[in-house]
């Protein structure tokens, strides 16, 4: 049997994958540091690119814009796709089929046709583009990572535990409330961290919808790409990343110690 | 006395559908108060959503269903004085087991002073005092079917019904949890209904069994009489009595019908039934155990000659498969009390006789 | 309990309502555009004959512009670089899937695959941007081959089709190794057992038994991989500069450079169009396969 010599490829391929997808986010974070302004030489440790930051008002607003769209984006998708992924969940209706189509094609159709699509609506009804024809943007594709994350909860769930309340005296309110709402519970909030961090990511719809002065952080930092590659860029980056390891760190804790939920 | 004039559950020519299948089809039933009642057949029989159509969770098509004399049939679930044990439980896992059990205390009516007091006591019945805490997912399967009981109990239901309530347990303690759930319902002294698929659970636990097929009640009657006496074949063979029989009818007097096998053999037995027609053909069964195998024919028996086919020794017993002339499988199951040295009495090929007491023909209706 | 249709209703009435006037109204009112012409300041030319129009055939003009020169070459280039990441995300997925679901220690393999879902937090343009601070002329792969005294100059790689190329991949591996290895998971080790036993060596295992069962796996991952290269516009815009132009940058210079909204909505809607023939071919090959939908 060579079934060892086998498993060490396997297992050394498995690590070069690992290399190549966390090496150039290692390699970014390091070179943050870095006191060289133009090449990759390492010129000794450095906070002057924080530093800097610090002082970029542009930055600041960008992120405050950001955080202002993901928030709303976040709330109205969750309340909105809720609902649906309930609806698809317990109930059988006509145009089941068609809603389903309807809530996947904005996930899978490309970002580009997305902006482009919009764009040209907002220019139509001649609404000016803002931070609102962006919050609009993120929620058409947030409604349904939101109702697709929650049917799924809600799917793997035993809908006997509803009737179970139901037989115990509950009403339908009370037994959403009291059954439903905590079950689905993971769910929603899983759902509401990925739109959450999806529209903080998000700059190609964004690209297309934003108005003058609804600059999000991924505009932003694109705008810095294109001027060149800088350490500033390093520094702005590192941050980003630590914040999502902060976001997974906290999804992680708020989901596995949810209750009821068995491995 | 009034309450014993109502029937606990009355179920009154109730049609439900699921697209063009009628999975209840027009079934008309009554529970007495007390009564341990089983609603027995295979699955997609329809005895499952009779159950939900008597907790509410389904609404008949047509029919009325009625809970201690007053109609429910279009109540919603939680208005109606039943109360179920679920067949996978369905505790809910993000609460504790008290937790469960209280969970149906705050729509009764009930001082919220005494509530902890019952959800305990409940708790107590089950023997389940000490386990307050936990959760579901530290239960084990019997621990879990308890609270499930608990919860449901400690609403004071005058009617439990019961999902396969054995099935998800480990066979070794399904006969320990049936002795338990019957004296239970003793001391409680409410109405159980209780749906299964095993029949020896149904005829250990019932005063009365329903035996379902195809949404429809083929028999309703006791343990006994749905065994000794079932009235139609799909009732004979899901309780065991495979052996069907068809016979001509030559004469009726006196209360006695005179039948004809079709190997001219005849014979008489004592039958109320209906007025038959000469020449009519009526199928009875006889259960295995009720026949036995025969060297020479016994003079005070029926007998059929028929050759072995096979045979199961399982120790205590043997089960024979013979057939006949014509080419009909009949099952004869033998104690073997009789059995002496070390060999059976009749091996594969051999020819030997079907013998049977004329008492033991169950007449079948055609269903 | 089987509740009626009719209480569904109100539970989607918001997201229907929100989903028809911000996503349908706008993605057919672009195909009404993709119909017309460019005006002569950017707008879009008034049509005087609706009727005349139509006979003329004019009204396809900005269909049949894109199915010649330049814009062809950009589309065949677009397909063909998603083919070619798809590809090569599922030669590179396959082993560490079959490895993650079937022969890593058992203590690890959260660890690991917990390692493969991060990318999907993290931000999409940095981690492309990662690639433009390696890959570029002063970039540290370059350092380090001046380093070696085998190279004079500097490798010219940042806006290059190959630059292009790695941040694609990189880009969608995880979306290729998760179906991979959901459906390997599901496999049944004692049918591979099964398969020795009945002679079979260890190629045709994986052949014969590994790769038709993780099947289901493949196709989801190559959707997955294969849509969001096919419209890619942030990968190609950065490490690809003017050379590496796909489709989705095609689209995005008619609307914000150009500013050719027809003709740019007839791009965005052959680009939807040959998306959806592959999610119909997807959904087909799932039905016919009765298993559960990945996507």
């Amino acid at each position: 049997m060579n079934s060892n010599w086998h498993r060490r490829l396997l297992a050394a391929h498995t690590a070069l994958v690992y290399l190549f997808l966390y090496a150039p986010i290692a390699i970014l974070v390091v070179f943050s540091f870095n006191a060289a302004r133009q090449t990759a030489f390492w010129e000794g440790f450095t906070l002057d690119w924080y530093r800097r930051l610090l002082g970029n008002a542009l930055l600041f607003r960008s992120v405050r814009n950001s955080l202002v769209v993901a928030g709303i984006t976040t709330a109205v998708a969750v309340l909105l796709g809720t609902p649906a992924a309930l609806a698809l969940a317990r109930h059988e209706f006509r145009g089941k089929r068609a809603t389903q189509a309807l809530l996947y094609l904005p996930v899978i159709i490309p970002e580009v046709v997305l902006g482009a699509a919009l764009v040209t609506f907002f220019g139509a009804v001649e609404l000016r583009l803002s931070l609102w024809t962006v919050v609009i943007a993120h929620v058409v594709f947030s409604v349904s990572y939101v109702a697709i994350v929650v049917r799924a909860r809600l799917a793997g769930l035993d809908p006997s535990l509803e009737e179970a309340a139901r037989d115990l005296g509950a009403g339908p309110v009370e037994t959403f409330r009291r059954v439903t709402l905590p079950l689905a519970a993971p769910g929603i909030v899983a759902s509401a961290l990925l739109v959450f961090t999806l529209s903080i990511d998000d700059y190609v719809i964004t690209s297309f919808v934003a108005g003058v002065g609804a600059t999000t952080l991924p505009l932003h930092i694109y705008s810095m790409l294109k001027v060149g590659v800088t350490p500033e860029v390093n520094a702005v980056s590192t941050l980003l990343l630590a914040g999502t390891v902060v976001l997974i760190v906290v999804a992680h804790r708020l989901l596995s110690s949810e209750t009821g939920d068995p491995k | 006395m009034s309450a014993s004039l109502n029937p606990s559950v009355e179920i009154q020519n109730v049609t439900k559908r699921f697209g063009d299948v009628a999975a209840v089809d027009g079934v008309s039933l009554s529970i007495a108060p007390g009564e341990f009642f089983a609603l027995l057949g295979p699955s997609g029989c329809g005895k499952t959503t009779l159950l939900r159509l008597i907790a509410g969770f389904e609404e008949p098509d047509a029919g009325t269903i009625r809970i201690q004399g007053s109609d429910v049939t279009r109540v919603p679930p939680h208005r109606r004085p039943v109360n179920m044990v679920f067949q996978h439980y369905a505790l809910f896992p993000h609460l504790t087991v008290e937790e469960n059990v209280a969970f149906g205390m705050r729509y009764k009516d009930l001082p919220r002073t005494g509530q902890a007091a019952r959800v305990a006591e409940a708790l107590a019945l089950v023997r389940l005092t000490g386990y307050e805490k936990r959760r579901s997912d530290q239960l084990s399967g019997g621990q879990r079917q308890r609270v499930a009981l608990a919860r449901a109990l400690v609403l004071g239901p005058q009617v439990l019904l019961l999902d396969e309530p054995l099935a998800a347990l480990d066979p070794n303690l399904r006969k320990e949890v049936q002795v338990e759930l019957k004296s239970l319902q003793r001391s409680l002294g409410i109405t159980f209904v209780f749906v299964t698929h095993d029949r020896q659970e149904a005829l250990a636990m019932s005063d009365r069994i329903a035996v379902m097929n195809g949404g429809k009640v083929e028999q309703v009657g006791s343990p006994v009489q749905v065994f000794e006496a079932p009235e139609t074949e799909f009732v004979a063979r899901f309780l065991g009595a495979t052996n069907v029989f068809t016979a001509e009818v030559r004469r009726q007097e006196d209360g006695l019908l005179s039948l004809q096998l079709p190997d001219g053999t005849e014979f008489s037995i004592p039958d109320p039934g209906p007025p038959r027609l000469r020449r009519e053909p009526l199928r009875f069964v006889v259960r295995p155990e009720k026949l036995a195998l025969r060297a020479v024919p016994v003079p005070s028996e029926i007998s059929l000659a028929v050759t072995v086919e096979d045979r199961v020794y399982h120790g205590a017993s043997t089960e024979w498969t013979v057939r006949d002339a014509r080419g009909e499988r009949y099952a004869v199951f033998a104690q073997n009390a009789g059995l002496a040295g070390d060999a059976l009495p009749f091996s594969p090929g051999s020819p030997a006789f079907l013998g049977w007491d004329a008492r033991h023909s169950v007449m079948l209706r055609e269903s | 309990m089987r509740r009626s249709g009719r209480s569904a209703y109100p539970l989607l009435l918001p997201t229907w309502l929100v989903l028809g006037i911000f996503f349908l109204v706008p993605l057919f009112l672009m195909l009404a555009v993709s119909f017309a012409e460019r005006g002569t300041y950017g707008g879009i030319k008034p049509v005087g004959d609706l009727g005349a129009y139509v006979r003329s055939g004019e009204f396809l003009g900005n269909y049949a512009r894109s199915l010649g020169g330049i814009y062809l070459k950009i589309g065949w280039r677009s397909l063909w670089m998603a083919v070619l990441t798809t590809v090569l995300c599922l030669a590179v997925s396959f082993p560490i899937a079959y490895y993650l679901a079937l022969l890593a220690p058992r203590r690890w393999k959260g660890l690991l695959l917990g390692l493969v879902v991060v990318p999907f937090w993290t931000s999409f343009l940095i981690r492309t941007y990662a690639w433009m601070f390696i890959l570029r002329t002063e970039g540290l792969i370059n350092l380090v081959l001046l380093g070696t005294g085998l190279f004079h100059h500097p490798l010219e790689i940042l806006y290059t089709q190959t630059a292009v190329m790695i941040g694609l991949v990189y880009g969608e591996l995880p979306f290729m190794i998760l179906p991979l290895y959901a459906s390997l998971e599901k496999l049944d080790r004692s049918l591979l057992e099964a398969a020795s036993d009945l002679g079979a060596g260890s190629s045709q295992r994986l052949w014969r038994v590994t790769v038709p069962l993780s099947m289901p796996g493949i196709v989801a991952g190559t959707v997955l991989v294969f849509i969001p290269s096919l419209g890619q516009f942030v990968v190609s815009d950065l490490l690809g500069g003017a050379r590496g132009m796909l489709l989705g940058n095609l689209i995005q210079n008619q609307f914000a450079v150009a500013r050719n909204k027809p003709f740019g909505s007839a791009l965005a809607f052959e680009l939807t169009a040959a998306v959806l023939l592959l999610l119909v071919a997807y959904a087909v090959y799932a039905r016919r396969r009765g298993g559960e939908e990945l996507l």
